[in-house]
């Protein structure tokens, strides 16, 4: 796994940070296709994203 | 000085990356509000900046947010009047009807007996919304009787007390697409087509976006809901028309954060700079 790499908290896949990478950014797993929040950027922290609410959207 | 912007958001989608970017383009580092973060004692909140952006993804606390940095006297885009409007179906529809805007035939009742006596009197098919909602969640297209006591009771049974409210509106016979048109202040600065098979065109249910010519109809509907729906002072807003074959355009719905990803390419317009700019001439203004 590479520096600016993740390794997803549901099924351990690679998941590659770009670089311009920003707090509250969805990384999406393309193993398992799980969504992950970029909680803090220094250190690269994640967790898994909320669940879409009822009031989410435009 | 230069202005101190604030963007309010939670999640992060391209549309605030493409936001942080205008900003930066425009020599601005905004100051970015996350909602989930925010204590605010009532009376003496008050974050250090200018006017703040609200692009929450959450409607309720974007709301609540908008409410609380204006009562501590900081200009929010959109306003939380504006965006109270937009974000509740009703609200938009009275506001568009006060101001002779065209829209669909509309009728709101507030039990399933009400409701089902309306849909019987409209005719089929109808269209349910509920009151609070985007992204073509929960719309339901009602072509009979039965459809109709199925998804009322379901409702009825099923749905919170939101839920118990009944939003039906005439289905427009449009042609397989509508149009979204993006609005800074009153003017239209461009449109799109969301084109699909499927009666819902949203882009997040696979609408697929081509770019659409803006008329001078379509600048004039979208200058009116743009008036109804901020009590005339404009705001960002994306504002979403339905072409009746009878009619002419018709206002389907106002949104008040609106996604714009899928646009920019499809226009050849920088759509966050544009907002960018709105936001920090805003400021000039207000100075």
């Amino acid at each position: 796994m590479s520096n600016n790499n993740v390794e997803c908290l549901e099924c351990g896949a690679d998941i590659r940070v770009p670089n311009n990478v920003m707090q509250g950014e969805i990384l999406k797993c393309g193993d398992c296709g799980i969504e992950l929040e970029v909680t803090e950027l220094n250190p690269l922290t994640i967790d898994l994203a909320p669940m879409e609410m009822e009031d989410w959207g435009e | 000085m230069s202005a101190r912007i604030g963007i309010l958001c939670s999640r992060v989608r391209i549309e605030e990356k493409l936001l942080f970017a205008a900003f930066d383009e425009l020599g601005i580092n905004p100051v970015r509000l996350d909602e989930r973060e925010m204590i605010a004692r009532v009376g003496e909140f008050a974050p250090e900046v200018d006017v703040v952006l609200e692009r929450s993804i959450s409607t309720s606390a974007g709301l609540v947010a908008a409410q609380l940095l204006e009562a501590a006297h900081i200009p929010v885009i959109n306003s939380y009047a504006t965006a109270s409007t937009c974000a509740d179906k009703i609200r938009t529809t009275i506001a568009l009807a006060q101001r002779g805007v065209p829209q669909p035939i509309t009728e709101v009742a507030m039990s399933a007996e009400s409701a089902l006596a309306a849909i019987e009197q409209m005719g089929y098919p109808v269209v349910l919304k509920p009151t609070i909602g985007s992204w073509g969640r929960l719309l339901a297209r009602i072509n009979d009787r039965d459809a109709a006591e199925a998804i009322l009771e379901h409702k009825e049974t099923l749905g919170g007390v939101s839920h118990q409210i009944y939003y039906i509106q005439e289905y427009i016979e449009k042609p397989a697409r509508d149009i979204r048109a993006f609005v800074i202040g009153t003017e239209t600065i461009c449109t799109i087509y969301r084109n699909s098979p499927h009666w819902i065109t949203n882009t997040a249910r696979g609408g697929k976006a081509s770019n659409c010519p803006i008329t001078d109809d379509i600048a004039e509907i979208c200058q009116n809901a743009a008036l109804a729906v901020s009590g005339g002072q404009g705001g960002i807003l994306a504002i979403d028309l339905l072409e009746d074959p009878e009619r002419g355009l018709l206002v389907c719905e106002v949104n008040h954060t609106m996604e714009f990803r899928n646009s920019i390419d499809t226009t050849g317009v920088n759509i966050p700079l544009r907002m960018a700019q709105f936001v920090l001439n805003s400021v000039e203004v207000v100075r």
